[in-house]
């Protein structure tokens, strides 16, 4: 029996190796081929066991100010998206755990609707486009399909309903606090888990969202991280390129295109593979329950 | 009396529709604005007429849609993509779940699950990188580390159409196992421990008592998953068809979905009506889809149904 199940624990691990080698595998490989120099590259391909390591890429990014201008912006654009997000999405959620609140119904039933139909890319743009003018502007990051949506509404109601007891809130009303006052010391305070989640859902959504950039941002003053990937993948001399003869003490012909792009996605990647320990309880959670009603 | 009734209410509850506002502006104009758009499926779009004045010309768009070849391929291709992940999803997310769970090591179990997840937070963009790194015809790793050391003739992946299929499926588990997985082994872990020691009693092998107690404990959530994915069989995720791989015209054929064919009609807007009906057919008939699984999924389990 001991030896039988030794022998089916080694199936295990076997299997959950090679998938984790699976995983990591792309992973590995373009880490290591951003410490290669350009011309292994280009010779040998990317590779898992370099020639020798160079980090020349690394340098051109902290010398040329254009990746620093996107890191900048997508790090506003994330920050500031994933704070108001929380707020709108907290306030409307609390509302709607409000049971006496006349209209309760109609209002969840507007948010779910959203989950059920939508009008599709088409309207979309040309309403952004037509009746707000968001073309290349910052809204246009921040705002599209990104600052509420129904699915966190759901599972920050449930969180509210489950784990908030109504008679805190009513004897902190009976002590005279106004409602606004109950919401942001006592109901928020209490709710630091969901915070957490769909706070760490935001910024992930926020940090790695490239299509409201491809459809509304033509400007290269708003290009953040991943839309300047996404245009060094299209074209790899896209920096070489929008680069000023004048700001560029560099010279631009020889810059390693090929392993500066690899490097900027690791730096692309950097900043959410740090938060994502402190996180993962949390995103597993938000993930578990949302595999049903996402 | 009901009247006086509602305006102490109103009164009472003021604060709280402050509060709901905010969410409540944001979904009018993102979500409820956009669908009265959809007229534009009805419509000759000119930019002086705009979306409610131009001229309407009834199912003008709808029958130059579907007179094409493209309607058809993008509704396959979504369709097939979409079975494809389901059934395969099924198989691969309660197979990994089931590892996980026999694993009697809380560390490794750790370990694999992070490493499993972590993709999921990469963007598309990355992912095609990644993918790019393994498949490009130049610098590829299979053709230069694998191929051409084997003496076998390099393959310009981006230009071959028979190779997509494979690839985006792989490209779709590897992003996807990692999440999928995860309310699967939940469930597996909420298990009664004493129904497999009891099958243990009467000689069951570990495959049968998979079988006979594992898969019927979490039936329920395979159904309300599965139902709930065919409701999304129309969608597709607009990343993956249209960044991994690199929006190649070649392999078009099989990488099209109805959200990259209206992408693309985006961007050439002489055609806008078109695009616009196409959009409006993915709309609808999802949301009939989804309507309709919904109402299936409420008759099997009551709590995981949305409305």
């Amino acid at each position: 029996m001991v030896r039988k199940d030794l022998g089916f624990q080694t199936i295990c691990h076997l299997v959950l190796i090679i998938m984790s080698v699976l995983v990591l595998f792309p992973i590995a490989l373009l880490f290591i081929s951003s410490m290669s120099p350009e011309s292994d590259i280009i010779k040998y391909g990317y590779s898992l066991v370099p020639k020798s390591f160079d980090f020349t890429a690394y340098k051109y990014i902290f010398k040329e100010g254009s990746v620093f201008h996107s890191y900048f912006i997508t790090i506003i654009v994330t920050f500031t998206g994933t704070i108001v997000s929380i707020l709108i999405t907290t306030m409307l959620s609390y509302t709607l755990t409000v049971k006496e609140l006349p209209g309760r119904g109609i209002l969840s039933f507007l948010v779910l609707f959203t989950m059920l139909f939508s009008g599709g890319l088409v309207p979309s743009y040309m309403m952004w486009t037509t009746l707000f003018h968001i073309k290349n502007t910052i809204w246009a990051l921040l705002v599209p399909n990104m600052l509420c949506n129904a699915f966190h509404i759901m599972i920050t109601r449930s969180f509210f309903q489950n784990n908030i007891p109504p008679a805190i809130l009513e004897s902190a009303r009976i002590d005279g606090m106004n409602e606004f006052g109950i919401f942001f010391k006592m109901v928020l305070p209490l709710s630091t888990p969901i915070i957490a989640t769909i706070g760490f859902m935001k910024a992930l959504m926020y940090w790695n969202d490239w299509t409201n950039s491809l459809y509304y941002i033509t400007d290269k003053n708003l290009v953040g991280i991943q839309a300047l990937l996404n245009n060094m993948l299209t074209n790899v001399k896209y920096l070489a390129q929008s680069m000023d003869a004048s700001s560029v003490a560099t010279d631009v012909a020889n810059i390693p295109s090929l392993s500066m792009r690899l490097a900027i996605a690791v730096v692309g990647m950097i900043p959410m593979i740090i938060l994502y320990p402190f996180f993962q309880k949390y995103y597993m959670k938000g993930l578990t329950v949302g595999a049903v009603k996402g | 009396m009901k009247k006086k009734n509602l305006g102490i209410r109103l009164k009472k509850y003021w604060p709280f529709y402050i509060m709901a506002l905010p969410g409540l502006i944001y979904f009018f104009i993102n979500c409820y604005i956009p669908m009265s758009g959809l007229i534009l499926a009805f419509e000759k779009y000119s930019v002086s007429g705009g979306i409610f004045g131009s001229k309407k010309i009834g199912l003008q768009n709808f029958k130059f849609l579907f007179s094409n070849a493209d309607a058809w391929i993008m509704t396959r291709n979504t369709l097939l993509y979409n079975l494809t992940f389901i059934v395969l999803g099924l198989v691969i997310s309660i197979t990994t779940a089931f590892l996980l769970h026999e694993l009697k090591s809380n560390l490794s179990r750790k370990v694999y699950q992070t490493v499993i997840l972590f993709p999921s937070l990469l963007s598309v963009i990355i992912v095609s990188y990644l993918v790019n790194a393994i498949l490009a015809g130049d610098t590829g790793f299979i053709n230069n580390h694998i191929l051409i050391p084997l003496g076998l003739e390099p393959i310009s992946f981006y230009s071959e159409k028979k190779w997509w299929p494979f690839i985006l499926t792989f490209v779709h588990f590897w992003q996807m196992t990692g999440t999928s997985c995860i309310l699967y082994l939940a469930n597996i872990s909420a298990i009664d421990t004493s129904l497999y020691e009891a099958a243990s009693i009467d000689g069951a092998g570990r495959l049968q008592s998979f079988f006979k107690i594992t898969i019927p404990c979490i039936i329920p959530t395979i159904v309300t998953l599965t139902i709930l994915a065919v409701g999304k069989i129309f969608n597709s995720d607009f990343g993956l068809f249209y960044q991994v791989p690199m929006n190649s015209g070649a392999i078009i054929d099989v990488t099209q979905t109805i959200d990259t064919y209206v992408y693309r009609g985006l961007l050439n807007t002489s055609n806008l009506g078109m695009t616009a009906a196409a959009g409006f057919y993915q709309s609808v008939v999802g949301f009939c889809l989804v309507f309709f699984t919904n109402m299936l999924v409420k008759k099997i389990s009551k709590e995981n149904a949305m409305f």
